[in-house]
């Protein structure tokens, strides 16, 4: 065959796919935010960001983000800088760190539960280091900071794997010279981690950080698992609307919502971790 | 830098700073594990003891749980579901995403750079929200509440990444392979049938096991486009305010199980697959 | 029969221009080396007559068919890799018989066949193994087996030995050089390492920024250098240029020492090899920079009137850096170049 046509014979499959199941559905999606039946409106959001839930559900999502991000940040470098200069057992522990990136968000949740329902194991270690007497209803609204803690919890337990792969894929990529040159120049190890590894590890940090963002403000089935009706969340909403409220507009309007920060973050993780044309390895 | 510490004396204060070092891995492994432990042992012991107080810290081998998950109505039918679903959509995502994949790693053409802006964007954004519209498209083409319906939405969520690990696998083979079979003979199908495809067998497979377990651990969208023929995610959410305990942990348990092989199938690819990925 | 016919041949990759217009015919087994630096185009030149690169404009005859309309497969041409391209889910014997499997030959010619080649290249004894069992020099006599198996009309070679250390390549460069004159094929090998290229050469086409600039035999390459490219390209060290003023009919003024030369009136340049210098009472002078010596000769590095200038002498001399030395050119190897147009003065 011609190879100026193949190309694109090979790329045809995917681009008609994602136009009809992911272009057209936006397009749709957007549409059906914006009307109410009858021309443009706005109504829809004016709707949903005026329900007394919103706030909260908005609040609670980006609380959420903002004390569950960081920490996987941080300790996926650590896990990354450790597995760096591992030996012995590098496979193994590479593995076990990776399990929860194949465990879903719902199954995660219910691994979470099994700690922290009322007979799960914290009560029963609790109650066995004689801290308390009766097992307490930690998921409950009388404790609405343990309910946020173990949410917080599950996400970083699951999601840490995630960024911690792309990191280590990212560290793999840096020629091991620039080390040695630097412990020849004298920098030590934690002087090699800030100069060395941070600067040359943005491309991965974007891509970890972008993802991680995205998926945090899409947090659903953790909290539904954990939380229930406890603690209202954006995507929690969405669903509601869509199934119990039955109100199509309502949905796609708190979809586009989050989209539209979804989108913001990106923008914001891309701009301040941007590496300089040339600079790149 | 490790080989420096392991040479190190006695008296040497590196030594303290490796016992450190065991210590938070051998934390950070607990940290990933426990939990797991805690659903194991839920998972096998009876209903009655899951339920009691305290809790013991071992299991007590009691099918009880999992044969009461097996005979919960529906369950099995959902998780058949689940497996019919995700492999529609392993099949789906590579016969359709590899191609694109060959293409962006062999091919300089115009519209490249847009092409790859479009796969980034499907992953950029919170995808599960399609699932709304698609609800309405799906039913006016009798596609709601089906198994294939669903597959289609799970695709779009597996097909950039598996546009993005093909790529980074075909980009692994050196073209001078590919060239050197023509050279010898071969068209350009034959020398992909010979040559490429044996070499990139392995990594293929690792990235239909990606796509297996994104559809397999989905349940936003899984849930919103599914009213009968649920799937286990969309069945055990549905169902979580009303069903007993033992049946949540037995469920998510289930879920668990295919994560630690896909994780163990690919581990040899999820490195490489992220590596060039990132670009 | 399997004369090329390389007629008008131009590539262009957007706006850059790869080759330009090129035309050479390389005559039935003549063995022709394609040199020049990284980027001057040889490799695309080769790779548009194994049909991997489309040509922008011009035609491919191989034995009197054209053949630039064809894919790699049927213009009956073999190829040995850079990077040797031996397939590395196969066997040796397997990599070997690849082309002959191809062409569905039958089961017994194609082990007669991969026997034969194997035993040319002396790896009969490695045929059951893996690439990645194999040194790189093993790689390499498995990529030319593959290729002579398939007894092609034409067999192209790109840097075939540039990936081997240094002794390897010399041995390896003496066995290609008997194994190809024994196939009676006609072969074109591309490398930017002049020696090799001396070594193997029927001819060399001295290719520089997307042209030819000479196509002769190794002696005439190096001995009268079309352009002054050439000259300066080959050789190591390459050729030394004076400025040359003329002062009449064929006589010369080169740094201030009276010469003779070509009877033209405007500005040349004297060029002359390094190892065609004497030392001698009467002549250049030319004062000692930096002394090499290099054990079979002495290689000096001069200055004269500001030009550099290299003289390789006899290995028993003693110069020391600072020292005047004098400098008698031979006679019969004195060049001219003319610097506006960059061509051979006689």
């Amino acid at each position: 065959m011609n190879p100026r046509i193949l190309p694109y014979v090979l790329i045809l499959p995917v681009t008609l796919f994602l136009c009809l199941f992911f272009l057209y559905p936006f397009v749709l999606v957007s549409k059906q935010a914006f009307s109410t039946g009858a021309g443009f409106t706005l109504e829809n959001f004016q709707d949903v960001t005026s329900h007394w839930k919103f706030p909260i559900s908005f609040k609670n999502t980006l609380l959420l983000a903002a004390a569950v991000v960081p920490v996987q940040l941080a300790l996926a470098l650590l896990m990354a800088t450790m597995v760096n200069g591992m030996g012995r057992g590098r496979d193994l522990v590479l593995y076990v760190w990776t399990i929860p990136l194949g465990i879903s968000d719902l199954a995660a949740g219910i691994i979470w539960l099994a700690i922290f329902e009322q007979s799960g194991f914290l009560n029963s270690m609790l109650s066995g280091l004689g801290v308390i007497d009766k097992p307490v209803s930690f998921l409950s609204y009388q404790h609405p900071g343990v309910v946020f803690l173990a949410i917080a919890l599950a996400e970083i337990w699951r999601a840490t794997a995630i960024m911690l792969v792309i990191l280590v894929a990212g560290i793999g990529l840096i020629p091991k010279e620039y080390y040695e040159a630097a412990e020849v120049f004298g920098a030590s190890p934690w002087k090699r981690f800030w100069r060395i590894t941070l600067p040359l590890l943005r491309p991965s940090l974007q891509t970890a950080l972008v993802l991680r963002v995205i998926l945090a403000f899409e947090i659903f089935a953790v909290v539904a698992a954990l939380g229930g009706t406890l603690f209202p969340v954006l995507m929690g909403e969405t669903y509601a609307y869509q199934f119990e409220l039955l109100n199509g507009g309502a949905a796609a309007a708190i979809a586009l919502i989050i989209l539209a920060i979804s989108i913001g973050f990106t923008l914001l993780i891309l701009r301040i971790l941007r590496v300089p044309k040339g600079a790149s390895i | 830098m490790s080989e420096a510490t392991v040479d190190a004396g006695p008296d040497d204060p590196r030594k303290a700073g490796k016992f450190v070092y065991i210590a938070a891995v051998v934390l950070l492994c607990a940290w990933v594990l426990v939990p797991l432990y805690f659903l194991l042992i839920n998972t096998l012991s009876s209903p009655e003891a899951v339920n009691a107080f305290p809790k013991r810290f071992v299991p007590e081998f009691d099918l009880g749980s999992l044969t009461f998950f097996a005979g919960f109505e529906g369950m099995l039918v959902a998780l058949k579901n689940s497996i019919l679903v995700a492999a529609i959509t392993m099949v789906m995502s590579i016969t359709i995403g590899a191609p694109a994949g060959y293409a962006l790693s062999r091919f300089d053409f115009k519209g490249k750079g847009l092409f790859r802006l479009l796969i980034l964007l499907t992953r950029a954004f919170p995808l599960p929200l399609l699932a709304l519209p698609l609800a309405v498209m799906f039913i006016r083409t009798g596609l709601d509440d089906t198994v294939f319906g669903l597959a289609l939405v799970h695709t779009t969520l597996a097909i950039p990444f598996a546009v993005l690990i093909t790529f980074s696998l075909f980009s692994g083979i050196p073209i001078e392979l590919e060239e050197a079979a023509w050279t010898l003979g071969c068209t350009r199908l034959t020398a992909f049938t010979k040559v490429v495809f044996p070499l990139i067998l392995p990594g293929i497979t690792a990235s239909a096991i990606f796509a297996f377990v994104i559809s397999w651990n989905e349940v936003f969208a899984a849930a919103v486009l599914t009213i009968e023929n649920r799937t286990l995610t969309a069945f055990l959410l549905q169902n979580l305010d009303t069903s007993p305990l033992h049946l949540k942990f037995a469920g998510g348990f289930i879920l668990v199980v295919p994560a630690l092989i896909f994780i163990f199938a690919v581990r040899k690819y999820l490195f490489a697959m992220w590596g060039i990925a990132n670009r | 029969m399997a004369e090329i016919q390389i007629k008008n041949i131009a590539k262009r990759f957007g706006t850059y221009q790869a080759l330009h217009n090129i035309d050479l015919t390389i005559s039935d087994q003549e063995f022709m080396v394609l040199l020049g630096a990284s980027g001057c185009g040889k490799s695309t030149l080769l790779r548009i007559i194994a049909g991997l690169e489309t040509p922008s404009e011009g035609e491919v005859w191989i034995g009197g068919r054209r053949i630039d309309h064809l894919p790699p497969k049927d213009r009956g041409i073999a190829m040995v890799f850079q990077n040797y391209a031996v397939f590395p889910h196969l066997t040796v014997f397997e990599n070997i018989g690849f082309g002959l499997r191809m062409q569905k030959m039958p089961n017994d010619e194609v082990t007669r066949r991969v026997e034969r080649t194997a035993e040319l290249m002396h790896i009969e004894q490695l045929t059951g193994r893996y690439s990645g069992e194999l040194s790189g020099g093993q790689r390499q006599r498995v990529a030319v087996a593959r290729a002579l198996a398939m007894e092609p009309d034409v067999i192209l070679m790109d840097e075939p030995l540039s990936n081997l250390d240094a002794l390897l390549r010399l041995e390896m460069r003496a066995e290609l050089k008997g194994v190809l004159a024994e196939s009676n094929t006609t072969a074109i090998y591309v490398t930017h390492d002049q020696v090799e290229a001396m070594s193997l050469a029927d001819r060399i086409s001295v290719m520089h920024e997307g042209r030819i600039v000479q196509a002769a035999t190794p002696v005439e390459v190096y001995r009268n250098p079309a352009e002054r490219f050439v000259a300066s390209f080959i050789g190591n060290p390459p050729m030394n240029f004076l400025p040359a003023t003329p002062v009449k009919g064929g006589q010369w003024s080169v740094a201030g020492q009276m010469m003779d030369g070509p009877s033209a009136n405007k500005a040349l340049e004297f060029a002359i090899r390094p190892e065609d210098l004497k030392i001698a009472d009467s002549g250049l002078t030319a004062v000692a920079k930096v002394v090499e010596p290099l054990g079979a000769h002495l290689l000096v590095t001069c200055a004269v009137e500001g030009h550099q200038f290299r003289a390789v002498l006899d290995s028993d001399l003693v110069v020391k850096p600072g020292e005047t030395l004098t400098f008698a050119p031979l006679a019969d190897r004195v060049r001219w170049f003319d610097p506006d147009t960059q061509k051979a003065v006689a």
